[in-house]
């Protein structure tokens, strides 16, 4: 990074960390962090998306939508997320590819099964096996993004389906009495009216995605806490300019400090949030507020 | 060998009693079965112990937190802040090495670097944490009617927190508290899976699964085991808890009653 | 700013270019292994698996492409067909040929060694730290000393400096460089105890024409002396070679 980091062996203790702070190896640590965000940002309205589905599956009228959004939730929520992770990717892969080869290959003659292999034709590959590096990390950052999403959906739904029971029975009565249709009243009151009662249960589930990140690692994608470890660890000079002892205390230290000040800065923001949502709704925070007005 | 056999061999072998190798090749769903449920024991063991001391500083915890005097309410926000506020991953990870830290110092601490001590007091602040929170929203929730009656007959200190703010603060908190517990038997899933090593291959439900994962080559066996196991003993906890709840709440009209939402979180 | 831009450019010119070729060959390696393979300063796997794989693809006129996978799931990632080959310091063993098949060795027969931090720690009675579902795991299991297993090879050696294990029991050409930095607080104990058959390249069961072509070019190389070459530069001149 720096042209005095050349002689790496000669520079002063301050010096010497600027080079070493600046490797290739910690601009990685860096950008995992922007990964991390990056992956936060798509996930959460992702799995939102998955969460309001399963939760209109839930409650639909018809009986096998409503027992599979209900299993849905029931079953996600009953195992430990590790559990999934450890697996899910691979037999996410593995289905998307099964159904691109049932559809782009007909007519392939050899077994997608073949002993332990799990082969499908090369037009069904994902990503195909002709596409450049980045289109893999990219696949591998949606598989991720898509098991995180089906997990925490499962969360979200059942947060969902309890703010939508939680709206007055009164506000939709009255809207019927106005004369909308049932699928107005979904859209137009219970959707809008249920986001304060969810919401406290929505900012919860955002601290736990926020702490799960952690588990990234095993969904294949070099995430904070992978390079912590590798980087912490023991380096001898044989491998590196930059050999130095057990330093993983002092990573993992910076990854309690970012924690702690994501999560601080998410508890203020949802705070605001829910200050606004909650102004001239019908609960004691909405009275409070107005009383304050007053 | 038969499943009776194998389950002879291996039902305990997570805390070291029994057949002293792991099977190795042509492992059968047996197999599986046995061994994912015998870590199952440490699961259970690290949830139940945690919870149950977790509880009572939980307790302290929100009283602290209620408490206008910043000497005690200080302490007791920052302790809540930083065990909610940070991955329960990354507390394991540092819990681990401050051990090994104190043991190089004092040989006291020698049993501390071990999972069934170590691992067990970082779940059981963690808990107390997430409790604690859950106990000092409650705390806030007593209706004042409550409080005031008891000034009325004349109870103050001990015998009014005892018997009148305590069992309100339980009754409002149990449904948040039942999805703790949940969570937290599921977060033991991460003492072997951290920091904390597993000596002579005795680890919990995860710790086999994954060996069985390693040594098939397929985890689409042992995993969903695993999740299987899981989901039972939720119902179990949702039960147990549910009972309590009864309890609770036996003095109110039945319409009244709270009915428990179970509203787990999977990973802190 | 204008370098970036350059270079980025030259980056999607690249990746054009590489989709008009054919199919990339995808190396899995773990990247965590030094010297067989880890991730230098630069933030690129390097070591002795990466000159040689490279050089290997030369040879067999494959363009080649190095990607990391952790250990634990390695297997699982090749036989579902995620990369195509691992390289990454595995041992020819009965059980994973089960699984996948190996190219010939391009490392002797590797002999596993215990470290500990004095002389004369009971090695059959005492405690002994390994990878999780290495090799020297299962043979710690078996040894009758008690087995504690930590998920990297760098907190096996941290357990014994830190006195959790009296000993770590791991691959000689892992602990070799370690030992030699250590500046005498690790010494080599015990005999060496030679484990598993080789280091080789896996390969999918299906995949035979591929394994044909690694296997073609690594006894080119172990012919010309070439792999012999990078065996000393990489794991010192005393090292066994072919």
């Amino acid at each position: 990074m720096f042209t005095y980091c050349v002689d790496h062996d000669t520079l002063g203790q301050l010096a010497w960390l600027s080079c070493y702070l600046t490797t290739g190896v910690h601009m990685s640590f860096y950008l995992a962090f922007l990964k991390v965000l990056a992956l936060l940002a798509v996930t959460a309205p992702v799995a939102l998306g998955f969460g309001f589905l399963g939760a209109m599956a839930a409650r639909s009228h018809f009986p096998p939508l409503a027992w599979f959004g209900k299993g849905y939730i029931a079953i996600v929520r009953g195992v430990p997320d590790i559990a999934f992770f450890l697996f899910f990717v691979i037999a996410l892969d593995q289905a998307f590819e099964w159904t691109r080869h049932k559809i782009l290959c007909p007519d392939w003659p050899a077994e997608v099964r073949q002993g332990n292999d799990f082969l499908v034709c090369p037009q069904a590959k994902l990503p195909l096996g002709t596409s450049p590096e980045w289109v893999h990390e990219t696949y591998g950052f949606f598989l991720a993004v898509v098991t995180f999403a089906i997990v925490f959906g499962a969360f979200a739904a059942n947060v969902l389906y309890g703010g939508m029971r939680a709206v007055p029975h009164a506000q939709l009565e009255t809207a019927e009495a106005y004369g909308m249709t049932q699928r107005q009243t979904f859209w137009r009151v219970l959707v809008p009216q249920m986001w304060v009662y969810a919401l406290p249960g929505l900012s919860n589930l955002w601290m736990v995605l926020i702490k799960a990140t952690p588990l990234l690692f095993l969904l294949g994608i070099d995430d904070i806490v992978y390079w912590a470890r590798s980087l912490g660890g023991t380096k001898t000079a044989q491998f590196t300019d930059y050999p130095h002892g057990d330093w993983r205390m002092w990573y993992f230290l910076f990854l309690l400090v970012f924690y702690l000040a994501f999560t601080r800065v998410s508890e203020v923001a949802l705070e605001r949030l829910m200050r606004r949502l909650t102004h001239g709704q019908a609960t004691t925070g909405g009275e409070a507020m107005r009383r304050a007005a007053a | 060998m038969t499943c009776l056999e194998t389950f002879q061999a291996y039902a305990l072998r997570s805390v070291g009693i029994g057949e002293r190798l792991l099977p190795k090749s042509d492992i059968t769903l047996c197999e599986h079965f046995v061994l994912i449920g015998s870590g199952m024991i440490w699961n259970v063991y690290f949830a139940v112990l945690a919870l149950i001391t977790g509880f009572f500083l939980a307790t302290a915890l929100a009283v602290a937190k209620g408490s206008p005097n910043p000497w005690t309410r200080k302490p007791a926000e920052w302790f809540i802040f930083v065990f909610r506020g940070s991955p329960l991953f990354i507390q394991f990870f540092f819990a681990y090495f401050f051990f090994l830290g104190l043991k190089g110092q004092y040989p006291a601490f020698d049993a501390f670097t071990a999972a069934w001590l170590g691992a067990l007091i970082v779940l059981f602040l963690n808990t107390s944490a997430y409790s604690g929170e859950i106990f000092y929203g409650a705390l806030r929730a007593i209706p004042k009617g409550d409080v005031e009656a008891a000034d009325a007959y004349g109870m103050s200190g001990w015998p009014r927190f005892r018997r009148i703010v305590w069992p309100t603060m339980l009754r409002l908190a149990w449904p948040a508290y039942t999805n703790e517990a949940i969570f937290l038997f599921h977060a033991t899933t991460l003492v072997f899976f951290s920091a904390f090593p597993a000596w002579q291959q005795r680890g919990d439900a995860l710790y086999y699964a994954n060996y069985f994962a390693d040594k098939t080559y397929n985890p689409f066996i042992p995993y969903p085991i695993l999740a299987l196991y899981f989901i039972l003993v939720t119902l179990v906890i949702v039960g147990l808890f549910g009972l309590i709840n009864r309890r609770l709440n036996r003095h109110l009209p039945a319409a009244r009653r709270p009915r428990l939402r179970i509203r787990p979180q999977l990973i802190r | 700013m204008k370098k970036l831009i350059l270079s980025a450019a030259a980056l999607v010119l690249a990746a054009g270019m590489a989709v008009a070729q054919d199919k990339t060959v995808r190396m899995g390696t773990e990247g965590a292994y030094p010297p067989y393979n880890f991730v230098n300063d630069k933030g690129e796997i390097d070591g002795f698996e990466r000159e040689f794989g490279d050089e290997l693809c030369k040879r067999a006129g494959l363009t080649c492409e190095w990607v990391k996978n952790d250990w634990d799931s390695i297997i699982p990632n090749l036989v579902s067909g995620n990369y195509d080959t691992i390289i990454a310091g595995m041992s020819i063993t009965d059980e994973r040929k089960k699984v996948i098949s190996f190219t010939q060795d391009y490392y002797p027969p590797t002999e596993s060694a215990y470290v500990a931090a004095s002389e004369g720690v009971d090695l059959k009675g005492g405690i002994v730290s390994a990878q999780t579902a290495t090799i020297q795991a299962g043979f710690i299991a078996e040894s009758g000393a008690t087995l504690v297993e930590f998920a990297t090879p760098e907190e096996t050696i941290a357990a014994v400096r830190n006195g959790e294990a009296d000993a770590v029991f791991a691959d000689y050409d892992y602990l070799a460089p370690i030992v030699a930095e250590s500046g005498g607080s690790l010494m080599f104990v015990g005999e060496r105890v030679p484990l598993g058959g080789g280091v080789g390249m896996g390969l999918r069961q299906s995949d035979g024409e591929l394994l044909g072509k690694f296997d073609k070019a690594i006894t080119e190389m172990k012919a010309d002396g070439s792999l012999n070459t990078l065996l000393k530069k990489w794991f010192g001149e005393e090292t066994v070679t072919y």
